[in-house]
């Protein structure tokens, strides 16, 4: 009897873990063509000409005369060389990610680890100033900026990383539930230095989240057009959203050299490299797999 | 225990970078912000600043005004309450199916159960739209859900845009589309986290997916799960660009999409004390639902980081 | 596009001898030939209500005299220009690189500095450069800087701009053939010209020839012009296409520009806002066309505007200026473009089913002004850009010929028309002399204020709430005034 049971209670699991797994790939695949539709008609725009009324969601044939249109000699007079855009940004995310996660993991470590009076001050206030709208002070920074002569400079789009409120918080709460501090102690006690430690046993185990906060990070800087616009003047510092807009603003306004075409096709283009950043990343979070099992 | 006392100075010494580069980039125009939220201060469009010498000045500054800004703001067609109450609708319209979803999604990929196939995939294409910009993607759904837009002709032409809800469904639909997979992946990553003898035990004690998932997963990624409510509720309250890309500078329909910020960014260039004021309340409504948030869903972590003497 | 292109450049073919003896002769004295008699005539027909006026603002205007260009000064090793896209550089770099002053440019350097004006980013920029402009390095000093005329008069009324003839020493003569409006747009109370434009933007109403000869029996322009040369009459013509099941017009602001640049006063005096009889005008009617049906609703830009350009598109017709016609008009009526290899003939959708007439009311649309900036170190090389980009009627006219601008040349244009212009897109209709006409109509004189881009842009928003029916007129006004006094803390409104 109990055997037999035994039996029909693993088909009934059996069923409802199908049922499940249908439940699963239905959303997923519902998911997928949601998300994959501005990509696809992105990708058709960028095979349409230079005016493009309405939506089509069959490709035309301009796919590579648009490539072209990015690498010729007219957009180099208009909008400067793609590659070097291309190369700015690269730059400019890349140190801006590194500078952010490394930085915000180091402050999180302080306040988590160490017991020193200002601890719950300073958790607080970082805490508080991730709540400022980043809006409210844009024009006194500008200012602030013109006045520090930092215009056309990287500096300003890069340094302010190593304060990122945002990205400590996350770290911090990674870190309450995933760096016990009996690490930390046993590496004392092999004499390691604190900063050693901090970068030699601390760093590798949290990478599921250094690698996430990295992506993100990334991502919003390779997007970010606030700042650079408002501080890039010459064009052979520009990045590919300041670019971007520049193209747009020929849409708006300047209908001889707009060309909608161009501009998709540059979409297309400033979107690979974050593609591949991410598949890059993405593989170092699902190494958290292994390390809850060594935690464990 | 002697030790840990001598360690304190690497605390200041590691936070070092952070305070020293904050104060330097935020701080001090922070404070400018807030110091111009208590003046009588605007600055003319209607001229530019005299270069030739005598001619009057773009700035009109009148001192020193008290809570006057407050004041104007906060009545009753001021700006913070023409637009408070419609953003946060449209951050809970995202919101909402994005943090279902997400949890779903996550316990599914982490279920070591379900067993997913092409889990790489997915995971790499939920993740995609939030690589597109804002503005872009904004633009694409605009098309596809306007007057005459291919969706709107699918759905025999509601015009969802001219509608109420319909435009906020749009907007909610983009910020849900820009940021689930982003969530997902948070979560993820606190649940790959957790222990999967966890799991296991639970598995052999006969307790069902709903079970395991409230009573094991949920928990444990408390800490992740507070910092995806509170991160994503202060970019909710500081929304702007889909809602702006939507519905103009006006937030059309009926001004549904009129967000703080688009306040902020209307009068920033001359109306400089009032938008200073309404920057430093979107400040403090973020900070008290914040920390209430945090209070609710983390307050476990928050006191084992605070208490007066670790557990060891 | 390509045939436009061909019969432009016949026509200009034809005119060349011609142009470039006027162009010799304008230099020197201004009292040549056929041109300048023609000139004087379109002057008189049109002088009117405001002649008199006019001839006092010149006498007094005569006191500044021209400055001497020998003494302007040209220290400066980089010449900065500031604007929002790149459509100037291009002219500069066309038209202008080769016709150059040398000498001028002698070891000088161009440097464009080019910040689109999303989010206001432009005008912040601009401001901030003008308001460092005595302490800024000689090489980082702007030289010149462009604007548009919603808000030209932003920088019109402040003394950063350099006077046209005072300071910059062009002579009233090199401005003759320039329409009297580019001009209006950029004088300041006191009567001083502080910029000039090398186009003009007058527009016309552009409409689909089916769908008149369904409803008014005619395509003719000249008789669907008398059948829509009021609104009065508009509004008939539009309830006659509601019963055939046709749109008047596309949507809430296509006719917003007729109203808005036939206004009696400005938007703001003395940091008061006021609305204008004829813009509420424009909100009571569109309000009635929204109501009875009259317009399809959408908004300028949308695909549903677009489409409606396809000549089976439900839209009588829409108001455009002059670049409106090649660059959205045609595009969007193909049903094969260019880019796909659709010929530019009759048969591919709307090509050659569109006319053109003037519609009920002068207007223009858009248009772009250089101005020379105060402190610049470089102000005889801002001189010769201004005589040669928007005086000198041979590069106006190749202008024209190009890049399908309508160019701000009197001369040029007429030569055109003389050359026996049509225009294929049109059904061979020879639209420039609508053009010039309306052009020569546009008086904008006490009627521009600093203010016109926010008031124009949260008006017509506010308004939309309106004409859906979810809010009164009173409640979108409300909206408005707290929207703009946001917008402009330095003013008020009742």
């Amino acid at each position: 009897m109990a055997r037999i049971e035994g039996i029909a209670g693993e088909n009934e699991d059996q069923v409802k873990l199908k049922i499940r797994q249908g439940v699963a790939y239905a959303v997923l695949i519902l998911l997928m063509f949601i998300s994959l539709l501005p990509f696809y008609l992105l990708l058709i725009n960028a095979t349409r000409g230079k005016v493009q009324p309405g939506i089509k969601f069959i490709p035309e044939g301009q796919f590579f005369k648009n490539i072209g249109k990015i690498f010729n000699d007219a957009y180099k007079a208009n909008y400067g060389s793609f590659i070097k855009s291309f190369f700015n940004s690269i730059f400019v995310s890349s140190v801006s990610t590194v500078l952010c996660v490394y930085f915000s993991a180091l402050t999180a470590y302080a306040v988590h680890v160490y017991d020193f009076k200002l601890k719950k001050s300073v958790h607080t206030f970082i805490l508080l100033v991730m709540m400022v709208p980043t809006q409210a002070s844009a024009i006194g920074l500008y200012r602030m900026l013109v006045s520090m002569k930092l215009t056309n400079s990287f500096i300003p789009l890069t340094i302010p990383a190593i304060a990122a409120p945002a990205t400590y918080f996350f770290m911090i709460q990674y870190m309450a539930s995933a760096l016990p501090l009996e690490i930390v102690e046993a590496a004392r006690m092999d004499g390691c230095g604190e900063y050693k430690t901090f970068n030699i046993i601390v760093l590798p185990i949290l990478k599921p989240a250094l690698a996430v906060q990295a992506i993100f990070v990334f991502v919003s800087n390779w997007n970010n057009l606030f700042l650079p616009q408002m501080l890039l003047d010459d064009q052979s510092k520009k990045t590919i959203p300041v670019v971007l807009q520049l193209i747009k603003a020929n849409i708006d306004s300047n209908p001889m050299t707009a060309d909608a075409g161009l501009m998709n096709m540059f979409m297309v283009l400033a979107i690979l490299p974050v593609v591949i950043i991410y598949l890059l990343l993405s593989k170092n979070i699902v190494g958290g797999v292994s390390l809850g099992a060594v935690k464990g | 225990m002697r030790k840990t006392i001598s360690y304190a100075k690497w605390g200041y010494i590691f936070l070092i970078p952070f305070v020293l580069i904050y104060t330097i980039f935020s701080l001090v125009p922070l404070l400018e912000t807030f110091g111009f939220s208590f003046l009588d201060y605007t600055v003319s469009q209607g001229s530019v600043s005299s270069i030739r010498g005598g001619g009057e000045d773009t700035i009109i500054n009148n001192g020193f005004c008290g809570l006057a800004n407050y004041i104007k703001v906060m009545k009753s067609d001021g700006i913070f309450n023409m637009s408070f109450r419609s953003t946060v609708v449209l951050w809970l319209v995202g919101f909402i199916p994005q943090i279902v979803i997400s949890l779903l999604l996550a316990s599914w990929f982490t279920d070591i159960r379900l067993k997913l196939k092409a889990q790489g995939f997915f995971k790499t294409v939920m993740y995609m739209p939030n690589v597109i910009m804002a503005s872009a993607l904004s633009v694409l759904f605009f098309s596809l859900f306007t007057k005459s837009g291919a969706i709107d002709d699918l759905l025999g032409g509601p015009d969802l845009l001219k509608n109420e809800w319909g435009a906020r469904g749009v907007v909610g639909f983009i910020n849900f589309l820009m940021w689930y997979g982003n969530t997902t992946i948070m979560l993820m990553a606190a649940m790959m986290g957790i222990d999967t003898s966890l799991y296991e035990a639970a598995q052999i004690d006969g307790a069902n997916p709903s079970q395991v998932f409230w009573q094991i997963t949920m928990p444990l990624i408390k800490p992740i799960l507070a910092y995806v409510f509170v991160t994503s509720m202060i970019g909710g309250l500081q929304m702007y660009d889909v809602p702006y890309l939507i519905g103009g500078t006006q937030g059309n329909p009926n001004g549904v999409l009129k967000t703080l910020v688009s306040q902020i960014q209307l009068g920033k260039n001359s109306s400089v004390g009032a938008v200073s004021a309404l920057s430093i309340i979107v400040f403090i409504v973020s900070a008290v639902l914040g920390f209430i948030t945090l209070k609710i869903m983390d307050d476990q972590s928050i006191k084992t980081r605070y208490g007066k003497k670790k557990k060891k | 596009m390509a045939q436009i292109k061909k019969i432009l450049a016949g026509a200009l073919a034809l005119c060349m001898a011609g142009s470039v003896l006027t162009a010799c002769g304008g230099d020197k004295e201004g009292d040549t030939g056929s041109t300048g008699g023609s000139e004087s005539k379109t002057e008189d027909a049109k002088g009117g209500s405001e002649g008199g006026n006019e001839e006092k603002k010149e006498d007094t205007k005569e006191e500044t005299k021209p400055a001497d260009t020998a003494s302007l000064v040209n220290t400066g090793k980089v010449y900065n220009v500031y604007c929002w896209n790149t459509e100037f550089k291009e002219r500069f770099e066309k038209y202008y690189e080769g016709a150059k002053d040398t000498a001028l440019w002698d070891g000088v350097t161009i440097n464009w500095v080019i910040n689109p004006n999303e989010g206001n980013n432009y005008q912040t920029k601009l401001d901030e450069a003008i308001k460092k402009q005595s302490s800024a390095a000689d090489d980082e000093k702007v030289d010149l800087f462009l604007v548009e005329a919603d808000y030209a008069m932003k920088y019109v009324n402040s003394d950063a701009c350099l006077d046209v003839i005072g300071e910059i020493g062009i002579t009233k003569d090199d401005l003759k053939d320039q329409y009297k409006y580019t001009q209006d747009v950029m004088t300041d109370s006191n009567g001083t010209l502080k910029g000039l434009s090398w186009q003009a933007t007058p527009g016309l109403f552009l409409y689909n020839a089916e769908y008149a000869k369904e409803v008014l029996g005619t395509d003719d322009p000249d008789e669907v012009q008398a059948q829509i040369s009021d609104w009065t009459k508009f509004g008939e013509v539009a309830q006659k296409m509601k019963d055939k099941g046709i749109f008047m017009v596309s949507g809430y602001d296509d006719t917003y520009r007729c109203f808005s640049n036939n206004v009696s006063g400005p938007w703001v005096t003395d940091g008061k806002i006021t609305i204008d009889p004829q813009i509420k005008a424009w909100a009571d009617q569109t309000k009635e066309y929204s109501d009875k049906g009259y317009n399809n609703g959408t908004s300028l830009w949308d695909p549903a505007w677009t489409a409606g350009q396809k000549i089976d598109g439900k839209v009588f017709g829409y108001f455009f200026s002059t670049w409106g016609i090649p660059f959205t008009l045609l595009p969007n009526t193909l049903d094969k473009s260019a880019d796909e290899g659709g010929e530019m003939a009759e048969g591919n959708g709307g090509y050659g089913k569109w006319r053109a007439c003037k519609g009920p009311q002068s207007y223009f649309w858009g248009g772009t002004w250089i101005v020379g900036c105060f402190g610049s170190d470089n102000v005889a090389i801002t001189r010769d850009v201004m005589l040669k980009l928007t005086c000198d009627a041979d590069i106006m006219a190749q202008i024209t010929e190009n890049e399908q601008d309508y160019t701000n040349n009197k001369a040029a244009i007429k030569k055109l028309i003389d050359g026996g212009y049509t225009n294929p897109f049109l059904g061979g209709q020879n639209h420039l002399v609508l053009l010039s006409d309306a052009a020569e109509q546009i008086d904008l004189t006490g009627k521009v204020s600093a203010y016109d881009q926010g008031c124009n842009e949260e008006f017509q928003g506010a308004m939309k709430d309106y004409f859906q029916g979810t809010v009164t007129y009173d409640e979108a006004l409300a909206k408005f005034k707290t929207n703009i006094t946001t917008k402009y803390g330095d003013l008020t409104m009742d």
